[in-house]
Protein backbone atom coordinates (compact mmCIF):
# COMPACT_ATOMS: atom_id res chain seq x y z
CA UNK A 1 0.00 0.00 0.00
CA UNK A 2 1.10 3.60 -0.39
CA UNK A 3 2.08 5.58 2.09
CA UNK A 4 -0.77 8.54 2.39
CA UNK A 5 1.95 11.36 2.76
CA UNK A 6 3.58 9.97 -0.11
CA UNK A 7 0.55 10.32 -2.33
CA UNK A 8 -0.48 13.87 -0.68
CA UNK A 9 2.50 15.37 -1.36
CA UNK A 10 2.26 13.84 -5.22
CA UNK A 11 -1.52 15.27 -5.37
CA UNK A 12 0.36 18.87 -4.10
CA UNK A 13 2.27 18.61 -7.26
CA UNK A 14 0.80 17.87 -9.83
CA UNK A 15 -1.68 20.68 -8.77
CA UNK A 16 1.38 22.65 -9.25
CA UNK A 17 1.90 21.53 -12.48
CA UNK A 18 -1.38 22.40 -13.45
CA UNK A 19 -1.06 25.63 -12.05
CA UNK A 20 1.79 26.23 -14.44
CA UNK A 21 -0.11 24.49 -17.66
CA UNK A 22 -2.53 27.45 -16.81
CA UNK A 23 0.05 29.63 -16.76
CA UNK A 24 0.75 29.20 -20.57
CA UNK A 25 -3.22 29.10 -21.16
CA UNK A 26 -4.25 32.09 -19.73
CA UNK A 27 -1.52 33.79 -22.00
CA UNK A 28 -1.88 32.38 -25.36
CA UNK A 29 -3.87 29.43 -27.01
CA UNK A 30 -2.58 26.17 -26.13
CA UNK A 31 -3.39 22.18 -25.62
CA UNK A 32 -4.92 22.80 -22.62
CA UNK A 33 -7.31 19.89 -22.27
CA UNK A 34 -4.41 17.34 -22.42
CA UNK A 35 -1.99 18.30 -21.03
CA UNK A 36 -4.29 18.62 -18.26
CA UNK A 37 -5.47 15.38 -18.36
CA UNK A 38 -2.54 13.78 -18.12
CA UNK A 39 -0.86 16.51 -15.20
CA UNK A 40 -1.81 13.43 -12.90
CA UNK A 41 -0.11 10.44 -15.06
CA UNK A 42 3.26 12.97 -15.41
CA UNK A 43 3.64 13.91 -12.37
CA UNK A 44 3.40 10.50 -10.79
CA UNK A 45 6.13 9.37 -13.62
CA UNK A 46 8.23 12.74 -12.93
CA UNK A 47 8.39 12.73 -8.91
CA UNK A 48 8.01 8.95 -8.20
CA UNK A 49 7.80 6.03 -10.78
CA UNK A 50 10.68 6.48 -12.94
CA UNK A 51 14.18 7.06 -11.98
CA UNK A 52 15.26 10.06 -14.14
CA UNK A 53 18.52 10.82 -12.39
CA UNK A 54 21.16 10.48 -9.99
CA UNK A 55 23.10 6.48 -9.70
CA UNK A 56 21.83 3.48 -11.43
CA UNK A 57 19.85 2.58 -14.76
CA UNK A 58 18.05 6.06 -16.16
CA UNK A 59 14.25 4.99 -17.21
CA UNK A 60 12.71 6.76 -20.07
CA UNK A 61 10.25 8.74 -20.79
CA UNK A 62 8.55 9.89 -24.07
CA UNK A 63 5.35 11.66 -24.77
CA UNK A 64 4.14 10.15 -27.52
CA UNK A 65 1.04 12.91 -27.60
CA UNK A 66 3.87 15.66 -28.23
CA UNK A 67 0.74 18.41 -27.94
CA UNK A 68 0.67 17.90 -24.29
CA UNK A 69 3.77 19.46 -24.39
CA UNK A 70 2.98 22.07 -21.69
CA UNK A 71 2.50 19.50 -18.71
CA UNK A 72 5.82 18.21 -19.58
CA UNK A 73 7.55 21.50 -19.89
CA UNK A 74 5.75 21.83 -16.22
CA UNK A 75 7.24 18.86 -14.76
CA UNK A 76 10.17 19.86 -16.42
CA UNK A 77 9.87 23.57 -14.20
CA UNK A 78 9.31 21.72 -11.02
CA UNK A 79 12.51 19.35 -11.64
CA UNK A 80 14.76 22.21 -11.82
CA UNK A 81 15.66 22.07 -15.44
CA UNK A 82 13.43 24.99 -16.46
CA UNK A 83 12.37 28.16 -15.51
CA UNK A 84 8.73 27.96 -14.61
CA UNK A 85 8.76 31.92 -15.41
CA UNK A 86 8.79 31.06 -18.82
CA UNK A 87 6.82 28.93 -19.69
CA UNK A 88 4.09 31.70 -20.52
CA UNK A 89 6.08 32.81 -23.51
CA UNK A 90 6.22 29.23 -24.96
CA UNK A 91 6.69 29.23 -28.72
CA UNK A 92 7.69 33.46 -28.64
CA UNK A 93 11.01 34.64 -30.34
CA UNK A 94 13.62 33.44 -28.46
CA UNK A 95 11.60 30.75 -26.18
CA UNK A 96 13.66 27.38 -25.92
CA UNK A 97 9.82 26.12 -25.66
CA UNK A 98 8.13 24.54 -28.37
CA UNK A 99 4.41 23.91 -29.30
CA UNK A 100 5.93 20.19 -29.33
CA UNK A 101 8.88 18.80 -26.91
CA UNK A 102 12.24 19.73 -28.71
CA UNK A 103 15.82 18.88 -27.63
CA UNK A 104 16.32 22.73 -27.15
CA UNK A 105 14.54 22.47 -23.82
CA UNK A 106 16.97 20.41 -21.44
CA UNK A 107 15.49 17.10 -20.35
CA UNK A 108 13.12 16.34 -22.88
CA UNK A 109 14.25 12.57 -24.20
CA UNK A 110 12.58 12.95 -27.67
CA UNK A 111 11.42 15.17 -29.90
CA UNK A 112 7.59 14.38 -30.74
CA UNK A 113 4.97 15.81 -32.80
CA UNK A 114 3.26 13.52 -35.11
CA UNK A 115 1.65 11.20 -33.44
CA UNK A 116 1.66 7.41 -33.71
CA UNK A 117 5.62 7.19 -33.44
CA UNK A 118 6.55 7.03 -30.01
CA UNK A 119 5.78 3.55 -28.87
CA UNK A 120 7.76 2.04 -31.37
CA UNK A 121 10.73 4.00 -30.43
CA UNK A 122 9.72 3.29 -26.96
CA UNK A 123 10.11 -0.65 -28.05
CA UNK A 124 13.80 -0.02 -29.14
CA UNK A 125 14.74 1.49 -26.06
CA UNK A 126 13.19 -1.21 -24.18
CA UNK A 127 14.58 -3.70 -25.91
CA UNK A 128 17.79 -1.83 -25.93
CA UNK A 129 18.15 -2.05 -22.35
CA UNK A 130 16.97 -5.20 -21.74
CA UNK A 131 19.86 -6.54 -24.52
CA UNK A 132 22.30 -4.50 -22.37
CA UNK A 133 20.58 -6.00 -18.90
CA UNK A 134 19.79 -3.74 -17.05
CA UNK A 135 16.64 -2.83 -15.04
CA UNK A 136 15.76 0.69 -16.45
CA UNK A 137 12.01 0.80 -17.23
CA UNK A 138 11.00 2.69 -20.41
CA UNK A 139 7.45 5.00 -20.31
CA UNK A 140 5.06 5.92 -23.18
CA UNK A 141 2.24 8.34 -22.98
CA UNK A 142 -0.33 8.15 -25.67
CA UNK A 143 -3.60 9.72 -26.43
CA UNK A 144 -6.49 8.56 -27.21
CA UNK A 145 -6.93 10.05 -30.57
CA UNK A 146 -3.15 9.06 -31.17
CA UNK A 147 -4.25 5.62 -31.19
CA UNK A 148 -6.28 5.65 -34.44
CA UNK A 149 -2.82 6.06 -36.36
CA UNK A 150 -2.30 2.63 -37.57
CA UNK A 151 1.12 2.64 -36.49
CA UNK A 152 0.66 2.19 -32.73
CA UNK A 153 -1.41 -0.98 -33.61
CA UNK A 154 2.17 -2.09 -34.81
CA UNK A 155 4.08 -1.61 -32.20
CA UNK A 156 1.30 -2.71 -29.86
CA UNK A 157 1.42 -6.33 -32.18
CA UNK A 158 5.45 -5.71 -31.63
CA UNK A 159 6.06 -5.42 -28.10
CA UNK A 160 4.39 -8.70 -26.23
CA UNK A 161 6.76 -10.38 -29.57
CA UNK A 162 9.82 -9.03 -27.82
CA UNK A 163 8.89 -9.80 -24.18
CA UNK A 164 9.45 -6.84 -23.22
CA UNK A 165 8.00 -6.18 -19.41
CA UNK A 166 10.19 -3.17 -18.80
CA UNK A 167 7.60 -1.09 -21.73
CA UNK A 168 4.69 0.50 -20.43
CA UNK A 169 2.30 2.63 -22.44
CA UNK A 170 -0.03 4.65 -20.77
CA UNK A 171 -3.44 5.87 -22.56
CA UNK A 172 -4.68 8.95 -21.61
CA UNK A 173 -8.08 8.30 -22.27
CA UNK A 174 -9.76 11.89 -21.72
CA UNK A 175 -12.54 11.12 -24.57
CA UNK A 176 -11.84 14.12 -26.82
CA UNK A 177 -9.60 14.84 -29.98
CA UNK A 178 -9.30 18.43 -32.18
CA UNK A 179 -12.33 17.65 -34.13
CA UNK A 180 -14.58 15.98 -31.07
CA UNK A 181 -15.69 13.03 -29.02
CA UNK A 182 -13.27 10.29 -29.82
CA UNK A 183 -16.58 8.52 -29.74
CA UNK A 184 -18.03 10.33 -32.65
CA UNK A 185 -14.81 10.57 -34.64
CA UNK A 186 -13.79 7.30 -34.21
CA UNK A 187 -14.40 4.59 -31.37
CA UNK A 188 -12.13 3.04 -29.49
CA UNK A 189 -14.08 0.66 -27.37
CA UNK A 190 -13.25 -1.82 -25.96
CA UNK A 191 -10.18 -0.55 -25.57
CA UNK A 192 -8.72 -2.29 -22.94
CA UNK A 193 -10.20 -5.71 -25.07
CA UNK A 194 -7.74 -4.20 -27.68
CA UNK A 195 -4.78 -4.24 -25.83
CA UNK A 196 -5.81 -7.86 -23.88
CA UNK A 197 -5.99 -9.03 -27.50
CA UNK A 198 -2.73 -7.55 -28.59
CA UNK A 199 -1.41 -9.61 -25.50
CA UNK A 200 -0.46 -7.02 -23.13
CA UNK A 201 -0.72 -6.71 -19.46
CA UNK A 202 -3.71 -4.11 -18.75
CA UNK A 203 -4.61 -2.18 -16.43
CA UNK A 204 -7.93 0.19 -16.10
CA UNK A 205 -7.44 2.80 -13.37
CA UNK A 206 -8.89 6.39 -12.73
CA UNK A 207 -6.25 8.86 -14.25
CA UNK A 208 -6.74 11.23 -11.76
CA UNK A 209 -6.50 9.00 -8.58
CA UNK A 210 -3.23 9.62 -7.40
CA UNK A 211 -2.71 6.29 -5.59
CA UNK A 212 -4.17 4.39 -8.60
CA UNK A 213 -1.54 6.08 -10.67
CA UNK A 214 1.22 4.74 -8.40
CA UNK A 215 0.27 1.42 -7.51
CA UNK A 216 -0.27 1.01 -11.49
CA UNK A 217 3.17 1.88 -12.14
CA UNK A 218 4.38 -0.10 -9.14
CA UNK A 219 3.63 -2.78 -11.01
CA UNK A 220 6.28 -2.53 -13.98
CA UNK A 221 7.89 -4.69 -15.28
CA UNK A 222 5.50 -6.98 -15.00
CA UNK A 223 6.05 -11.00 -14.68
CA UNK A 224 5.67 -11.45 -18.58
CA UNK A 225 5.62 -8.70 -21.40
CA UNK A 226 4.70 -4.89 -21.34
CA UNK A 227 1.96 -3.43 -19.67
CA UNK A 228 -0.85 -0.97 -20.74
CA UNK A 229 -2.21 1.55 -18.92
CA UNK A 230 -5.78 2.29 -19.66
CA UNK A 231 -6.02 5.70 -17.70
CA UNK A 232 -9.98 7.18 -17.75
CA UNK A 233 -9.35 10.98 -17.47
CA UNK A 234 -11.45 14.58 -17.90
CA UNK A 235 -10.03 16.55 -20.86
CA UNK A 236 -9.34 19.73 -19.39
CA UNK A 237 -9.14 18.63 -15.78
CA UNK A 238 -9.04 21.15 -13.25
CA UNK A 239 -10.46 24.30 -15.40
CA UNK A 240 -14.55 24.45 -14.26
CA UNK A 241 -16.15 25.24 -17.29
CA UNK A 242 -13.61 24.23 -19.39
CA UNK A 243 -13.07 20.64 -18.20
CA UNK A 244 -15.20 17.54 -20.25
CA UNK A 245 -15.59 19.98 -23.06
CA UNK A 246 -14.58 19.73 -26.76
CA UNK A 247 -13.26 23.08 -26.08
CA UNK A 248 -10.67 22.13 -24.27
CA UNK A 249 -8.74 20.60 -26.97
CA UNK A 250 -7.15 23.92 -28.00
CA UNK A 251 -7.77 26.79 -26.03
CA UNK A 252 -7.21 30.17 -24.53
CA UNK A 253 -8.79 30.86 -21.37
CA UNK A 254 -10.10 34.00 -19.83
CA UNK A 255 -8.43 35.87 -16.97
CA UNK A 256 -11.18 35.14 -15.22
CA UNK A 257 -11.37 31.33 -15.74
CA UNK A 258 -7.63 31.07 -15.29
CA UNK A 259 -8.37 32.99 -12.00
CA UNK A 260 -11.34 30.65 -10.58
CA UNK A 261 -8.99 27.34 -11.92
CA UNK A 262 -5.39 28.79 -9.71
CA UNK A 263 -7.62 29.41 -6.87
CA UNK A 264 -9.21 25.73 -6.74
CA UNK A 265 -5.76 24.61 -7.32
CA UNK A 266 -4.11 26.22 -4.44
CA UNK A 267 -7.06 25.05 -2.30
CA UNK A 268 -5.17 21.72 -2.92
CA UNK A 269 -2.13 22.93 -0.98
CA UNK B 1 23.64 -9.04 -59.07
CA UNK B 2 20.36 -8.85 -57.20
CA UNK B 3 20.58 -5.63 -54.68
CA UNK B 4 19.22 -7.97 -51.92
CA UNK B 5 22.18 -10.53 -52.65
CA UNK B 6 24.16 -7.32 -52.45
CA UNK B 7 22.97 -6.87 -49.36
CA UNK B 8 23.22 -10.29 -48.26
CA UNK B 9 27.07 -10.36 -49.08
CA UNK B 10 27.25 -6.84 -47.17
CA UNK B 11 25.90 -8.81 -44.18
CA UNK B 12 29.26 -10.49 -44.38
CA UNK B 13 30.58 -6.60 -43.36
CA UNK B 14 28.00 -6.67 -40.57
CA UNK B 15 29.29 -9.57 -39.03
CA UNK B 16 32.61 -8.38 -39.05
CA UNK B 17 31.33 -5.10 -37.75
CA UNK B 18 29.78 -6.82 -34.83
CA UNK B 19 32.38 -8.81 -33.91
CA UNK B 20 34.21 -5.54 -32.92
CA UNK B 21 30.95 -3.53 -31.60
CA UNK B 22 28.82 -5.47 -29.14
CA UNK B 23 26.38 -2.70 -29.76
CA UNK B 24 25.49 -3.30 -33.26
CA UNK B 25 22.08 -4.87 -34.07
CA UNK B 26 20.09 -6.08 -37.10
CA UNK B 27 16.92 -5.03 -37.83
CA UNK B 28 14.74 -6.89 -40.44
CA UNK B 29 11.17 -7.20 -41.47
CA UNK B 30 10.08 -10.87 -42.95
CA UNK B 31 13.68 -11.36 -44.04
CA UNK B 32 14.10 -14.96 -42.55
CA UNK B 33 17.68 -15.15 -41.42
CA UNK B 34 20.43 -13.31 -43.02
CA UNK B 35 24.00 -14.57 -44.59
CA UNK B 36 26.39 -14.99 -42.13
CA UNK B 37 25.13 -12.74 -40.04
CA UNK B 38 21.83 -14.51 -38.11
CA UNK B 39 24.02 -18.00 -37.77
CA UNK B 40 26.65 -15.55 -35.86
CA UNK B 41 24.63 -13.44 -33.86
CA UNK B 42 21.06 -15.09 -33.46
CA UNK B 43 20.31 -12.55 -30.16
CA UNK B 44 21.51 -9.40 -31.67
CA UNK B 45 19.20 -10.23 -34.94
CA UNK B 46 15.07 -8.68 -35.03
CA UNK B 47 12.72 -9.44 -37.36
CA UNK B 48 9.89 -7.02 -36.67
CA UNK B 49 7.33 -8.39 -39.72
CA UNK B 50 6.01 -6.39 -41.97
CA UNK B 51 5.15 -3.15 -40.85
CA UNK B 52 8.04 -0.97 -42.28
CA UNK B 53 7.25 2.70 -39.52
CA UNK B 54 7.54 0.43 -36.57
CA UNK B 55 10.78 -1.01 -38.02
CA UNK B 56 12.29 2.29 -38.10
CA UNK B 57 10.76 3.83 -34.91
CA UNK B 58 12.50 0.86 -33.21
CA UNK B 59 15.65 1.40 -34.59
CA UNK B 60 15.58 4.77 -33.51
CA UNK B 61 14.56 3.85 -30.11
CA UNK B 62 17.42 1.25 -30.29
CA UNK B 63 20.26 3.94 -31.50
CA UNK B 64 18.89 6.72 -28.79
CA UNK B 65 19.81 3.73 -26.07
CA UNK B 66 23.48 3.49 -27.32
CA UNK B 67 22.70 0.35 -29.58
CA UNK B 68 24.19 0.48 -33.57
CA UNK B 69 21.18 -0.69 -35.25
CA UNK B 70 21.19 -1.89 -39.13
CA UNK B 71 18.15 -1.97 -40.68
CA UNK B 72 17.73 -4.43 -43.76
CA UNK B 73 14.39 -3.30 -45.54
CA UNK B 74 13.14 -3.54 -49.61
CA UNK B 75 13.73 -0.02 -50.75
CA UNK B 76 10.00 0.76 -51.90
CA UNK B 77 8.31 0.01 -48.95
CA UNK B 78 11.12 1.49 -46.18
CA UNK B 79 11.72 4.85 -48.05
CA UNK B 80 8.32 5.66 -48.72
CA UNK B 81 6.08 4.02 -45.62
CA UNK B 82 9.30 4.31 -43.36
CA UNK B 83 10.12 8.18 -44.31
CA UNK B 84 8.56 10.28 -41.18
CA UNK B 85 10.28 8.10 -38.83
CA UNK B 86 13.56 8.11 -41.28
CA UNK B 87 12.45 12.12 -40.83
CA UNK B 88 11.20 12.48 -37.14
CA UNK B 89 12.59 9.64 -35.17
CA UNK B 90 16.33 9.60 -37.22
CA UNK B 91 17.32 12.22 -38.33
CA UNK B 92 15.23 15.29 -36.40
CA UNK B 93 16.38 13.40 -33.19
CA UNK B 94 19.93 12.30 -34.30
CA UNK B 95 19.41 8.95 -33.87
CA UNK B 96 22.22 6.77 -35.53
CA UNK B 97 20.51 4.34 -37.36
CA UNK B 98 21.89 3.03 -41.13
CA UNK B 99 19.29 1.41 -43.41
CA UNK B 100 20.29 -0.98 -46.52
CA UNK B 101 17.84 -0.68 -48.81
CA UNK B 102 17.89 -3.82 -52.09
CA UNK B 103 15.45 -3.62 -54.37
CA UNK B 104 16.42 0.12 -55.18
CA UNK B 105 15.00 0.88 -58.76
CA UNK B 106 12.58 -1.47 -60.93
CA UNK B 107 14.91 -4.82 -59.92
CA UNK B 108 11.63 -6.39 -58.45
CA UNK B 109 11.32 -6.10 -62.64
CA UNK B 110 7.63 -7.96 -63.18
CA UNK B 111 6.54 -7.48 -59.74
CA UNK B 112 5.54 -3.93 -60.88
CA UNK B 113 5.09 -0.27 -59.99
CA UNK B 114 4.67 -1.13 -56.43
CA UNK B 115 7.40 -3.02 -56.03
CA UNK B 116 10.02 -0.20 -57.70
CA UNK B 117 11.71 2.36 -56.11
CA UNK B 118 11.64 5.06 -58.66
CA UNK B 119 11.32 7.94 -56.23
CA UNK B 120 13.66 7.09 -52.51
CA UNK B 121 16.12 9.40 -53.42
CA UNK B 122 13.80 12.70 -54.53
CA UNK B 123 12.56 11.82 -51.25
CA UNK B 124 15.29 11.24 -49.08
CA UNK B 125 17.81 13.74 -50.42
CA UNK B 126 15.22 16.33 -48.47
CA UNK B 127 15.98 14.90 -45.34
CA UNK B 128 18.59 17.11 -43.05
CA UNK B 129 21.35 15.36 -41.53
CA UNK B 130 20.65 12.59 -43.38
CA UNK B 131 23.41 10.59 -45.80
CA UNK B 132 22.15 8.52 -48.82
CA UNK B 133 24.91 6.15 -50.10
CA UNK B 134 24.29 4.71 -53.44
CA UNK B 135 27.42 2.09 -54.45
CA UNK B 136 28.19 1.34 -57.81
CA UNK B 137 28.61 -2.78 -57.60
CA UNK B 138 28.95 -5.54 -55.20
CA UNK B 139 32.57 -4.59 -53.91
CA UNK B 140 31.19 -0.74 -53.54
CA UNK B 141 28.44 -2.13 -51.58
CA UNK B 142 30.53 -3.25 -49.35
CA UNK B 143 32.92 -0.72 -48.63
CA UNK B 144 30.11 1.59 -48.52
CA UNK B 145 28.48 -0.80 -45.73
CA UNK B 146 32.07 -0.29 -43.84
CA UNK B 147 31.74 3.67 -44.48
CA UNK B 148 28.09 3.69 -43.03
CA UNK B 149 29.13 2.11 -39.72
CA UNK B 150 31.73 5.02 -39.42
CA UNK B 151 29.26 8.00 -39.56
CA UNK B 152 27.73 9.23 -36.67
CA UNK B 153 24.23 10.03 -38.11
CA UNK B 154 21.42 8.32 -39.86
CA UNK B 155 22.29 6.66 -43.50
CA UNK B 156 20.39 5.44 -46.80
CA UNK B 157 22.54 2.90 -48.88
CA UNK B 158 20.93 2.06 -51.97
CA UNK B 159 21.08 -0.85 -53.49
CA UNK B 160 19.51 -1.91 -57.05
CA UNK B 161 21.18 -4.67 -59.19
CA UNK B 162 24.48 -4.43 -60.06
CA UNK B 163 27.22 -5.98 -62.19
CA UNK B 164 30.71 -6.76 -60.83
CA UNK B 165 32.30 -3.98 -62.67
CA UNK B 166 36.02 -5.62 -63.47
CA UNK B 167 39.62 -4.36 -61.28
CA UNK B 168 36.77 -1.73 -59.10
CA UNK B 169 38.60 -1.54 -55.90
CA UNK B 170 39.24 2.14 -54.96
CA UNK B 171 38.59 3.22 -51.58
CA UNK B 172 35.11 4.88 -50.40
CA UNK B 173 35.03 8.13 -49.34
CA UNK B 174 31.61 9.59 -48.25
CA UNK B 175 30.72 12.28 -50.66
CA UNK B 176 34.01 12.30 -52.97
CA UNK B 177 32.71 10.53 -56.40
CA UNK B 178 34.92 8.47 -58.23
CA UNK B 179 36.26 8.93 -61.72
CA UNK B 180 36.40 5.46 -63.61
CA UNK B 181 37.37 7.36 -67.10
CA UNK B 182 38.50 10.70 -68.35
CA UNK B 183 36.83 11.68 -71.47
CA UNK B 184 36.66 15.15 -73.36
CA UNK B 185 33.25 15.51 -74.76
CA UNK B 186 31.01 14.61 -72.26
CA UNK B 187 30.83 13.29 -68.42
CA UNK B 188 28.49 10.54 -67.94
CA UNK B 189 27.80 10.96 -64.11
CA UNK B 190 25.62 7.94 -62.65
CA UNK B 191 24.75 6.18 -59.63
CA UNK B 192 24.75 2.93 -58.15
CA UNK B 193 24.10 -0.46 -61.02
CA UNK B 194 24.25 2.62 -63.89
CA UNK B 195 27.67 3.38 -63.43
CA UNK B 196 28.27 -0.32 -64.99
CA UNK B 197 25.85 0.94 -67.67
CA UNK B 198 27.59 4.34 -68.19
CA UNK B 199 30.95 2.38 -68.69
CA UNK B 200 29.44 0.18 -71.59
CA UNK B 201 28.33 3.37 -73.16
CA UNK B 202 31.87 4.78 -73.07
CA UNK B 203 32.86 1.85 -74.92
CA UNK B 204 30.71 2.24 -77.75
CA UNK B 205 30.92 5.98 -77.63
CA UNK B 206 34.62 5.62 -78.13
CA UNK B 207 34.09 3.37 -81.11
CA UNK B 208 31.94 6.12 -82.61
CA UNK B 209 34.54 8.52 -81.94
CA UNK B 210 33.21 10.14 -79.08
CA UNK B 211 35.42 10.59 -75.90
CA UNK B 212 33.48 10.35 -72.96
CA UNK B 213 34.38 10.50 -68.91
CA UNK B 214 32.44 8.17 -66.25
CA UNK B 215 31.95 9.26 -63.11
CA UNK B 216 30.27 7.78 -60.11
CA UNK B 217 28.66 9.49 -57.44
CA UNK B 218 28.31 7.17 -55.23
CA UNK B 219 27.18 9.26 -52.48
CA UNK B 220 23.83 11.42 -53.75
CA UNK B 221 23.92 13.49 -50.29
CA UNK B 222 26.22 15.10 -49.76
CA UNK B 223 26.45 15.09 -53.44
CA UNK B 224 30.00 15.96 -54.91
CA UNK B 225 28.93 19.23 -55.75
CA UNK B 226 32.78 20.31 -57.07
CA UNK B 227 32.79 17.36 -59.48
CA UNK B 228 29.84 18.25 -60.69
CA UNK B 229 31.12 21.95 -61.07
CA UNK B 230 34.19 20.51 -62.84
CA UNK B 231 32.11 18.26 -65.17
CA UNK B 232 29.87 21.43 -66.14
CA UNK B 233 32.71 23.74 -66.74
CA UNK B 234 34.82 20.91 -68.83
CA UNK B 235 33.57 19.16 -70.97
CA UNK B 236 30.32 21.30 -69.96
CA UNK B 237 28.04 18.30 -71.19
CA UNK B 238 26.55 15.81 -68.52
CA UNK B 239 24.02 12.93 -68.97
CA UNK B 240 23.13 11.66 -65.57
CA UNK B 241 22.33 8.23 -65.32
CA UNK B 242 19.90 6.83 -62.51
CA UNK B 243 17.69 3.71 -62.44
CA UNK B 244 15.22 6.75 -60.48
CA UNK B 245 12.79 9.15 -61.59
CA UNK B 246 14.12 11.79 -63.60
CA UNK B 247 12.56 14.15 -60.53
CA UNK B 248 14.66 14.85 -58.14
CA UNK B 249 17.23 12.49 -57.88
CA UNK B 250 20.51 12.51 -59.30
CA UNK B 251 19.53 14.64 -62.52
CA UNK B 252 17.58 16.41 -60.61
CA UNK B 253 20.62 17.32 -57.84
CA UNK B 254 23.13 18.02 -61.01
CA UNK B 255 20.43 20.52 -62.28
CA UNK B 256 19.95 21.92 -59.53
CA UNK B 257 23.76 22.68 -59.30
CA UNK B 258 24.00 23.51 -62.81
CA UNK B 259 21.48 26.40 -62.38
CA UNK B 260 23.26 27.57 -59.94
CA UNK B 261 26.31 28.19 -61.38
CA UNK B 262 24.76 29.11 -64.93
CA UNK B 263 27.20 27.32 -66.84
CA UNK B 264 27.00 23.47 -68.28
CA UNK B 265 23.88 21.51 -70.60
CA UNK B 266 22.45 18.35 -68.66
CA UNK B 267 20.85 15.43 -70.01
CA UNK B 268 18.63 13.26 -67.87
CA UNK B 269 18.91 9.45 -68.39
CA UNK B 270 16.47 7.71 -66.02
CA UNK B 271 12.38 7.22 -65.18
CA UNK B 272 10.60 10.10 -67.04
CA UNK B 273 7.08 10.92 -65.53
CA UNK B 274 5.96 7.18 -65.50
CA UNK B 275 5.19 4.05 -63.94
CA UNK B 276 7.16 1.33 -65.20
CA UNK B 277 3.99 -0.89 -66.28
CA UNK B 278 5.25 -2.80 -68.68
CA UNK B 279 5.29 -6.59 -67.53
CA UNK B 280 8.86 -7.07 -68.51
CA UNK B 281 11.60 -8.73 -66.84
CA UNK B 282 14.20 -6.49 -65.22
CA UNK B 283 16.73 -6.17 -68.50
CA UNK B 284 13.70 -5.59 -70.54
CA UNK B 285 12.54 -2.68 -68.67
CA UNK B 286 15.56 -1.09 -68.45
CA UNK B 287 15.49 -1.40 -72.63
CA UNK B 288 11.54 -0.33 -72.63
CA UNK B 289 12.06 2.55 -70.04
CA UNK B 290 14.88 4.32 -71.36
CA UNK B 291 17.28 3.14 -68.96
CA UNK B 292 19.94 0.73 -70.91
CA UNK B 293 23.59 1.40 -72.46
CA UNK B 294 22.20 2.23 -75.82
CA UNK B 295 19.85 5.15 -74.40
CA UNK B 296 22.68 6.44 -72.50
CA UNK B 297 24.58 6.60 -75.96
CA UNK B 298 21.74 8.27 -77.76
CA UNK B 299 21.67 11.08 -75.01
CA UNK B 300 25.34 11.41 -75.08
CA UNK B 301 25.84 11.91 -79.09
CA UNK B 302 22.50 14.34 -78.52
CA UNK B 303 24.49 16.45 -76.51
CA UNK B 304 27.19 16.23 -78.15
CA UNK B 305 26.15 17.04 -81.60
CA UNK B 306 23.69 19.89 -80.69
Amino acid sequence: MNDPATIRSLERRAATVRRHIISVAAAQYSHLGGAMSCADLLTALFFHALQLDGHGPRDHFLLSKGHAVTALHACLAERGLIDAAELPASGQLGSRLGGHPTHRAPGVEFATGSLGHALSVGIGIALAEQLSRTRARTAVLLGDGELQEGTVWEAALCAPRFGLENLVAIVDYNRFQAGGAVDEVLPLDPLADKWRAFRWNVIEIDGHDMAAIVDALARVPAAKGPTAIIAHTIKGKGVSGVEGTARAHYTMLTDEEARRALVALEAIQ
Amino acid sequence: MSGYFAALSAADILVELAEKNPNLVLLTQDFGPIGAFTPRFPERHFDVGISEQNLIGVAAGLAHAGKLPFVLAMAPFVSMRGFEQIRDDCAYNRNNVKIIAPFAGLEAGPWGATHHAQEDIALLRTIPGLTLLSPADPGESKRAVRAAASIDGPVYIRLGFMSPIDGYDVPFTVGEAVTLRDGSDVTLMATGGCVATALAAHATLAAAGVSAAVVNQHTLKPIDRAAVERAARSPGRIVTIEEHSIHGGLGGAVAEILAEIGTGRLARVGIRDTFCTEVAPYPDLLRIYGLDAAAVEKAAKHLVIS
